[in-house]
This record gives C-alpha cells, structure tokens and sequence, in this order.
C-alpha cells in the first residue's frame, strides 16, 4: 500500500506534458486524477520512475457544443461530465453513465480522458463512448490526430496512444432525440461493473457497448446488426455476447457474464426503445 | 442556595448525542498511530506467501545494509524472547491439542501472512522496503484449506501434534436416557439441515496499530495498542514476555473499531514490547489493510449439520447437532471457544424438552486464525436453527411465523430453565414477533407475494423471519469457569466525587465505538443527580483503571455499567451518613432525589450533593470513624448471562434472471431490557444488522486451492457502503431484566445475530416456488442465480426421468 519510489513533475500545459514524457522516456506516466493509476502504484503493480502530472492543466477542462458533436476536454471531471446541461441535452447516456463512476469522492477527482486513456475494461467510460462512436483526440510532438473510438481500445490497457501522446479531447455526436439507457449489474455502488451495458437507438441505428465483457470495451456489433434487419429486441440481445471474450473473477464466471450480458442488452433495448 | 433540578428519570432512556463524538468527527481524537513518539523506530514483519511451507533458512544481512535499518531478525533470532507460547486462554477440553505459536514463526509458515522474519528501521517507509532484502529459503508444502480434507490428516500442518484434530466438545443434555434418539424416531417431523458459515474478515475501519515505549530506567513498558482488551493483554504480555506486571502499563487509545477482532493478544504486540525492551528505544507498527486481512483473525468458518424433531403439531422435541470448526492456522486468545459460545443457543427461542446433543470438533487448516468475531458462536448458533425452523415449517406445510409462534417460550415461563440448563431471565418473544409483524405488514406481503410470485415471474417476492436470543453479558465467572476459560467475567468500576461535585467514573470496560462515556455519564447522572455533562469516564489505561476486564460479547452494560449504578448506590450511602450528621436528622430519616438529600416530610432540611461533597473533601466535620472523600469502588459479577432477544422480518425481491436480491424492507424489533440511550441502541442495531447482511450478501474470505487468499484489499473483500444497505425499520419491546438492578441487557451483537437467517430465510422464501430450498452465504448474485439453475436442473430431471 506504499508504491515505489518515483519522481514527479506537474505540466503546466499539454505541450510541456508531450515535452516531459519525451524527454523521461518510456517508464514516465502521465496522471490526470490519479483514480486509476494510484491504486496500481500503491500495490505494485506499475511502477513507474516519473509522474507528469496534467491535473493542473485547466484548459483541458470544457465541455463545448461544436457543431454536430460534444467536445469534451480530457481533463474534465466526471461530476461535470454527470451534471453537464450541454450533455444533458445532446448526450445524456454520457451524463448519466458517468454519474454511475465509483463514489461522489471518485467523481469529483477522477477524469474522462484519464479513464479512456487508461482503457479498463471494466470502466464505464471507455464503452459508454465507445457505443456512443466517439472520437479521441491525441496530441503528440508533431500535432493532434483523431483517433476513432473503435480503433483505440487494443488490448488490456493498451491503447492506439503513442506513449509520448496526450489524450486531449473527446467527441461525442449528438443524439438529441435518440432512445438509451445504461446498465450497471455490480454488488456495490462503489464497485466496477460486472457487466454494464450502454445502449442508444434512433432511426434504425443503435449503438451497444459492453463493460467488462472482455480484455477491451467491446462493441456488440451483432447486436445492431441484428436490430437493422429486423430482428426482435429479444433475438438480437442474445448475440450480445458475440463480440465478448469475458473473464473469470470472483464476482461471475464467463458463461455468467455472457447471461448477464444477454438479459442487460436485452433490458437496455427495451428501455432505448420505450 | 441553588437546587440541582432532578435530572433523575429525565436522563435514563432519552435520546442523547454522544460526548464522543466532537473529537472523533473534527479529528482530534488521538489513535494509535497519530500518537507523536520522538525517536520510535518501525517495525515492519516479513509475511509467508506461502499458507504451509518448511523454512529452510532467513538470511537478513542484505536488509541490514539498507538505510535506515536498524535491526533485522528471523523467528530463531527472537526466540530467546519469549517467556512463554502466544497465548491461548480457553482449553476447552483437557486433551485439546494446541501447537506452540510463537509471534515469528521458526520451522514452518501455517498461513499466507504468518510472521517470519522482522525489521526495525527509523521509518515506516525504509522498514517495509527492507522486508524485500530478507532471503527466506522456503519448502513449499501442501495447503489444507478444506475442513474435511484437514480432518482427514491427508496433511498434518503440525508434526508436534500427529492430527489436525484439535478437540471435540461435547454437550448431551437429556431429561432420560436415549430421550434424543426417541424423539426422533417417534417425530411426526425430522429435518436435517447442513449449513456453511463462511470465513468473515472482521475489517475494523482502523487496522491495528501498536507503539510499546520503554522507561529509560527500571524497565518499567508502555504498550500503547488498538485494542478492545487493554486488561487482558497487560497480564498475557506479562506472561508472555516474563515482565514483572507491576511494570507493565497497557493504553488503548481512541480505537477505531474492534467487532472482536481486537479482542486478542498478537504477534506485533509481542514484537513491538519485546523490541522496544532490548533495543530500549520506542518501537512501533501500523497494519496496512493487506496485512489487516491476513494477519487479524477471520470470524465465522463452521459447517454445521443440524436436525430438529417435531411432534404433529410442529413442536419441536429434540435438536441434534454437529459442527465442523475451523480454528485456522492456530488457536489465537480464545479461538476454540467461539463454537461453545454457540452451543446454548441450538434450541433457539423454543420450548424444548431437555432432548438436545451437541459436538463440535474443531480442525487446524492453513489459512488465518479465527477467533471472536461480532456474535462469536451465537450467529451462527441462530443461524442454524433458524434456517431449520423455516425447513421444518416448508415441510410441515405452514408459516414460518406460525411455526415460530407454536414453539416459542411464553411470557409466563420466565425465567426459564432450558435444555442446556441455563436460566433465560426475561423475555416476551410473541410481542416482539407481533411487533415485527405489524411493523413488516407481514399478512400484506404475503397477499402481495401469493399474486406476485406466478409461474414465470421473474421478480419474485421473498420474506423472511428470524426470531433470536443473544446469550450476552459474559459472564458470570463460574460459569466460564465450568466451560474451562481461564478467566472470571466480573467488571469494576470506581465512583469518585470531586470537591467540587463533579465525578470521575474509573471503568474497566475498554470502549472502541460504544459511547461508553456517554452511557456510563448518564447512569451516573440518574443515580447522582447531576448533569452527565459534569461526569467524566476514565478508561482504557491500566494505570487510570488497573482493574477489569475489557469489552466483548455485550458486556458492557449488564456487567460494566451496572458495577457503575452499584458503586454510585455505595457512594449515595456514604453521603447520607454525612448528609445526616450535618443536618442532625436520623440517616433513615434521609431521602435522596435529584441530588440533594432531604429529611422525610421536611424538605426545607435538605443538603445537595454539592455541599456533600466539600464536607466529605475538608473533613472538617465528619461523623466519626468515617473516612473522608466520596469515593468508592465496586466489583460486580454477574448471576446470569442476560438474554436480549428480537424478531427481524426481511423482505427481498429476487430478480431470477440475474440473481440479484433487492432487500426492499428490513425490520428489526430487539428488546434489549430498558435501554440508557435509543441513540446508542439504534446505532448498535443499525450496525449489527449491516454486519450480518454483510454475511448474507456480500462478505466472503476466499481462497484458492494453494491457500493464497483472493480477498485482500476492499475492492475484493466486499464490505457494503451505506449505499447498499436497506432502510431499516426499528421497534423495540421493553422486557426488563430482572437479574441486575438496572434491569439493562447487551445489545451490541443482537443486529449480527438477527440478520443474516432473515435474510437468507427471505430469498429461500422467494425462490421456493422454484424448487429451492437454500442458498448459500453470501448470497452474491452469481451464486444465486447458479442456485435456481440447479434447482430447476434438478427438478426438470425429475420430470423427465417421471
């Protein structure tokens, strides 16, 4: 519970932070509101030499309507995420999974761009835009690049991030209009989920994210599939777990998972299209 | 002059904020790791990650090398130390075995967190990264983390002993030979139940922390330590370390909860004064939450097999039962106890002829110890008859309620003498229950549930009763004394009038949590006349209160707290022998209310307190032959357990395509004999009844098959939040005890007893329908929605092989 010794430098701006963890190399982090990377720290499990630290970078702070979509600053706390009138309005499935991260204490520390960067899959940010076809901005010493959500999720907490790349912005399309819902299946508040679902529907569109589901965010691609050549709700939410590759824990074992996953997509669907 | 308005019947029973609390909330209470020591080194303990292996061999020199380290040592390097073996006081059986436990283990690792080698540094930080330095050369060894594969002697975790067996106890009580065999083969009814208790992690909100600082000269120790057992543990490191006692002082400081188990004598304490006196410096330790759940007792960890008997009617005529314990690695302070603690409450809250056989045999695993944890043997003693009672009722074919009522012990029986051969002293289970019931709409649900619960539903509605004894109090001393614990079970507590008519209370009771000043306050007040706000409570250092013995099993109040209403009753008589000579009236002339004494029929000729107090501090004028001051001191031991008793109600919603249980209504109606502060009350039973949802729902010890436990931070180890506990509903009857003078019970343990059968007895309920007839703690989600599975599996095989 006392991580190994590091050193830690605060970034005043994106650039210095980009300019930091080139100049430290590969075994530099960057923390943004260190929910995710502290408790690996203090049992160990990642050790890294340097911590950049961004937290104090206020202008990566926003949540702005631009256009056809949201921008959301990465360093945006989830509390704002959860209580943004702007995404209330156009993206409300953003807003209400984010009032579902951790405790009040985690919402008001713990960031957006610092959950998709860290890219748990049992987080419920990652899938929640990821069934959303959010878009990630990256900014690196040469430039920003956009990175689709459905391209960044590559492994177990491996991303399409360089490690001298920042996670500066994301953008999420409006959906005024759309039906949605979320679902978190876990035994405590607190908790990660077992299996959460983040769904959308709209004009014969949908879009069905899956937490936990897997060793990234998974896109229950079948599931819409199925949707737009007109299968029932009930038909389409048992390919839910077409996509998924779940694991074991103490909380369920694959096959549970894979049940949870078709009733929670199937409940998902049926409150998007109420 | 002004009077002391009576505060008399205006205080006892009323709602009062705790005097604890500011100091707790604004931070400002010291516990024991906030306590500035100048120069106190670290102490930091090498753990096994193996849960049974040889030690080879413990180097320490590379840790010697490191800054800051001052001293490093394997168990064979302090062996010389130890006066005596970690101590175990409850030989519960002349040939119980119990292997030699030392705080650093020699030859062989018998658990994932058993100490094996140490470190003193000058920080916290140097100490634990010095513990990477040390070289163990270990022999991994087989693990036995299953009871009946540890009671098979496949392995044997101790060569010194040749078994795993450490004892088996036994408690046949019958009113004529064979009379339990009889009853059972002449029942209209039998069933026979197995249930698992699984292994708990106390999980106190402050680990332990322990700091032992040493005089400079005479070799006089300060052992400072988070611990409910101040007492107890300054006599057992006495012995243990061979310190002459008189030079032993033990502080438990503010503790930030102890749910029993900090009710123990462990290895760091032994370490830290055993260090502190050879290095002759400070030496101290603080538990991470990793080490808390290793290194701290487990609670729970039983198989029981229970059967019951029942004539036509449903009454119940014979309980038989036999248990599997897990001691754990070894037998801690009063570890083969627990079960026994148990063993009178099999019959539950029934009328029983004397027809009852008990045994218990209690196995040695490699896993943690186990020892008292909230309840400690009562939880699960209730546990087990209260899931039979609602077996016995699904068989019979009747409510559970109703079965429960055709069984329990009237009004009109108390006292009663039960099967065991205990006393129960007061109780009135049929109010509580009906209490219960109106307070749950219980004839509502079930209207609900019968519309509710049609084939295909798929959230169905569950209820579930459990009514309970709590067996509280410990203890009259010849009582332990017939069940071999090494100790009596009586409580002191001094009353002291200051000159100036405030009051200092000395008790032995060693409050982590309770409110004990608060309670202790208000007693005095009551008996006194005075404002609690002018009583102070001392305790928790053995040199304030040298005499007494701690807080465990409720025993505060019953034992505790009535030794303060006896030596206030001293005190008053005192007073009025002053009171009498200053106002040249007879003394039984005198009468004493709201702090003044007055002459019967004359209360212009009165004396408050007050006045009292200074004539007894000038000694200018006092009767002869009377000392001076107003002080005195009472040893109280109890003539009886006092039996708190309750019916909870839970009500449950199963969602059977997940397995998720929503508790929708928890009700909770304890009688815990008349009550000092239902603020208190309700906090202990809001409390209690969390700890056994806990059980119930989400709190489980696990571990694999090697040993290696799978629960060790808070993200596993699933302790519910206030978010995920439901409302409850409290209702309380009022049964005075009749065995002490404040007619008060223990109520600390009753919400851990009550909880986790209703519970359980709920989702069975709500699953009944579907063919399941019981589903193991904790009731995750995924265990129950593998239960219905099984169940219909089971039952659609029966349809087909039809």
């Amino acid at each position: 519970m006392i991580p190994a010794a590091f050193d830690y430098v605060r970034a005043g701006s994106a650039e210095e932070a980009i300019s930091l963890i080139g100049e430290y190399g590969e075994d530099a982090k960057f923390i943004a509101g260190g929910h995710s990377l502290l408790p690996l720290m203090k049992l160990r499990l990642a050790q890294p030499t340097v911590l950049v630290d961004i937290g104090r970078i206020s202008d990566l702070s926003y949540i702005r309507d631009a256009g056809d979509h949201i921008a959301i600053g990465a360093m945006t706390r989830h509390m704002d995420v959860e209580t943004s009138p702007v995404l209330a309005e156009h993206a409300p499935l953003l807003a209400h999974a984010a009032s579902h991260v951790g405790d009040p204490q985690v919402r008001h520390r713990g960031t957006i761009g610092g959950s998709i960067a860290h890219s748990d899959s049992a987080s419920d940010l990652p899938a929640t835009t990821l069934a959303m076809g959010a878009t990630y901005v990256a900014q690196g010493p040469g430039g920003t690049r956009e990175i689709a959500a459905a391209d960044f999720f590559q492994g177990f907490l491996q991303t399409a991030l360089a490690p001298d790349e920042l996670l500066t912005e994301i953008r999420v399309p409006k959906m005024g209009g759309a039906g949605w819902s979320f679902q978190k299946f876990n035994r405590r508040a607190q908790d990660w989920a077992i299996v959460g679902v983040a769904a959308w529907r709209r004009n014969g569109e949908s879009g069905v994210g899956l937490v936990n589901m897997g060793s990234t965010p998974i896109l229950a691609t079948s599931v819409s599939a199925a949707l737009s050549s007109g299968a029932s709700i009930a038909e389409a939410a048992e390919l839910a777990a077409a996509e998924a590759d779940p694991q074991n824990d103490l909380n369920a074992s694959p096959e549970y998972r894979v049940h949870l996953a078709k009733v929670l997509v199937r409940r998902a669907l049926e409150q998007a299209s109420a | 002059m002004t009077m002391t308005e009576p505060a008399a019947s205006t205080v006892l029973g009323k709602r009062r904020l705790r005097k604890e609390d500011p100091a707790l909330l604004t931070g400002e209470a010291k516990f024991t790791s906030d306590l500035n020591i100048p120069g106190a080194l670290h102490l930091a303990v090498l753990r096994s990650p193996y849960a049974h292996a040889r030690i080879r061999s413990v180097d320490v020199s590379a840790a010697l090398q490191l800054p800051g380290v001052v001293a490093a040592y394997s168990g064979a390097d302090l062996a010389p130390l130890w006066a005596g073996p970690m101590p175990c006081a409850w030989p519960v059986t002349a040939d119980m075995k119990n292997p030699t436990h030392h705080p650093l283990a020699v030859s062989k690792a018998a658990y994932v967190g058993d100490g094996v080698a140490c470190v003193l540094a000058t920080s916290d930080a140097a100490a634990r990264d010095a513990l990477e330095a040390i070289e163990v050369d270990y022999e991994p060894l087989p693990a036995v983390v299953d009871l009946e594969d540890a009671l098979s002697d496949r392995v044997v975790i101790h060569d010194e002993l040749g078994t795993n067996r450490s004892y088996t106890w036994e408690l046949k009580c019958e009113g004529a030979d064979g009379q339990v065999e009889r009853a059972f083969a002449d029942a209209a009814y039998t069933v026979s139940e197995h249930y698992v208790h699984q292994r708990l992690i106390p999980m106190a909100m402050e680990p332990r922390a322990v700091a032992a600082v040493p005089q400079p000269f005479g070799g006089d120790i300060t052992l400072y330590s988070s611990t409910q057992v101040p007492h107890i543990l300054k006599v057992m490191t006495a012995l243990t370390l061979g310190i002459p006692e008189h030079q032993m002082r033990v502080v438990a400081p503010a503790v930030g909860g102890g749910f029993g188990a900090k009710l123990n004598v462990y290895a760091e304490e032994l370490l830290c004064t055993a260090l502190a006196r050879k290095h002759k410096v400070p030496v101290r330790w603080t538990e991470e939450r990793t080490e808390n759940t290793q290194a701290t007792i487990h609670g729970r960890a039983q198989r029981q097999h229970i059967e019951l008997a029942a004539d036509a009617d449903g009454k119940l005529t014979a309980v038989r039962v036999r248990l599997l314990a897990d001691m754990g690695a070894y037998l801690q302070l009063v570890t083969p106890g627990i079960p026994l603690l148990g063993a009178f409450l099999y019959g539950g809250v029934y009328d029983l002829p004397v027809a009852y056989d008990f045994s218990c045999t209690s196995v040695f695993t490699t896993l943690t110890p186990t020892d008292a944890y909230r309840g400690a043997g009562r939880p699960e003693a209730t546990y087990a008859i209260e899931r039979a009672m609602d077996a016995l009722a699904d068989q019979i074919g009747i409510d559970p309620l109703e079965l429960r009522r055709r069984n329990f012990i009237k009004k009109d029986q108390f006292p009663y003498t039960a099967m065991t051969g205990l006393v129960y002293d007061s109780g009135d289970h049929d109010a509580a229950a009906t209490m219960a019931a109106e307070l749950a709409d219980y004839d509502g649900l079930r209207a609900r549930q019968a519309t509710q619960n049609v084939d295909g539903a798929t959230k169905r509605l569950g209820i579930g009763v459990c009514s309970y004894f709590e067996m509280c109090g410990l203890a009259p001393s010849r009582v332990l004394a017939s069940l071999n614990y090494s100790a009596g079970g009586w409580e002191a507590a001094t009353v002291r009038v200051l000159p100036t008519n405030k009051i200092q209370v000395v008790t032995g009771t060693a409050p982590h949590g309770q409110g004990h000043e608060t309670a202790w306050s208000m007693i005095v007040a009551e008996k006194m006349g005075v404002d609690p706000d002018d009583v102070d409570v001392l305790h928790s250092d053995t040199a304030i209160a040298p005499l007494g013995l701690d807080t465990y099993g409720s025993r505060s109040l019953p034992v505790g707290g009535v030794a303060i209403a006896m030596a206030c009753d001293k005190v008053i008589d005192k007073a009025k022998k002053i009171a009498a000579h200053q106002l040249e009236a007879n003394e039984d002339d005198l009468e004493f209310a709201g702090g003044t004494f007055s002459v019967k029929g004359t209360p212009d000729r009165s004396m408050p307190l007050a006045a009292v107090a200074f004539e007894a501090f000038t000694a200018h004028n006092l009767p002869d032959g009377l000392e001076p001051n107003l002080e005195a001191q009472v040893t109280y031991d109890p003539p009886n357990f006092s039996w708190p008793f309750g019916t909870h109600i839970c009500v449950v919603e199963v969602d059977t395509e997940t397995g998720d249980v929503d508790v929708l209504k928890y009700v909770a109606v304890d009688d815990c004999g008349n009550q000092v502060n239902p603020l208190i009350v309700e906090g202990q039973v809001h409390g209690g009844v969390i700890q056994g949802l806990a059980q119930a729902l989400f709190e489980e010890a696990v571990f694999d098959e090697d040993g290696n436990p799978k629960t060790s931070t808070l993200a596993e180890y699933l302790v519910p939040a206030a978010s995920d506990v439901p409302p409850i509903t409290l209702g309380h009857t009022i049964t005075p005890s009749p065995t002490n003078p404040l007619g008060v019970k223990g109520i600390g343990e009753a919400g851990t007893i009550g909880a986790a059968p209703a519970v359980i007895n709920a989702i069975v309920d709500a699953l009944s329908g579907l063919g399941v007839t019981d589903v193991p703690m904790p009731a995750s989600p995924h265990t129950v929605w593998k239960t219905i599975h099984a169940a219909q599996s089971a039952s659609s095989a029966q349809g087909v092989s039809k």
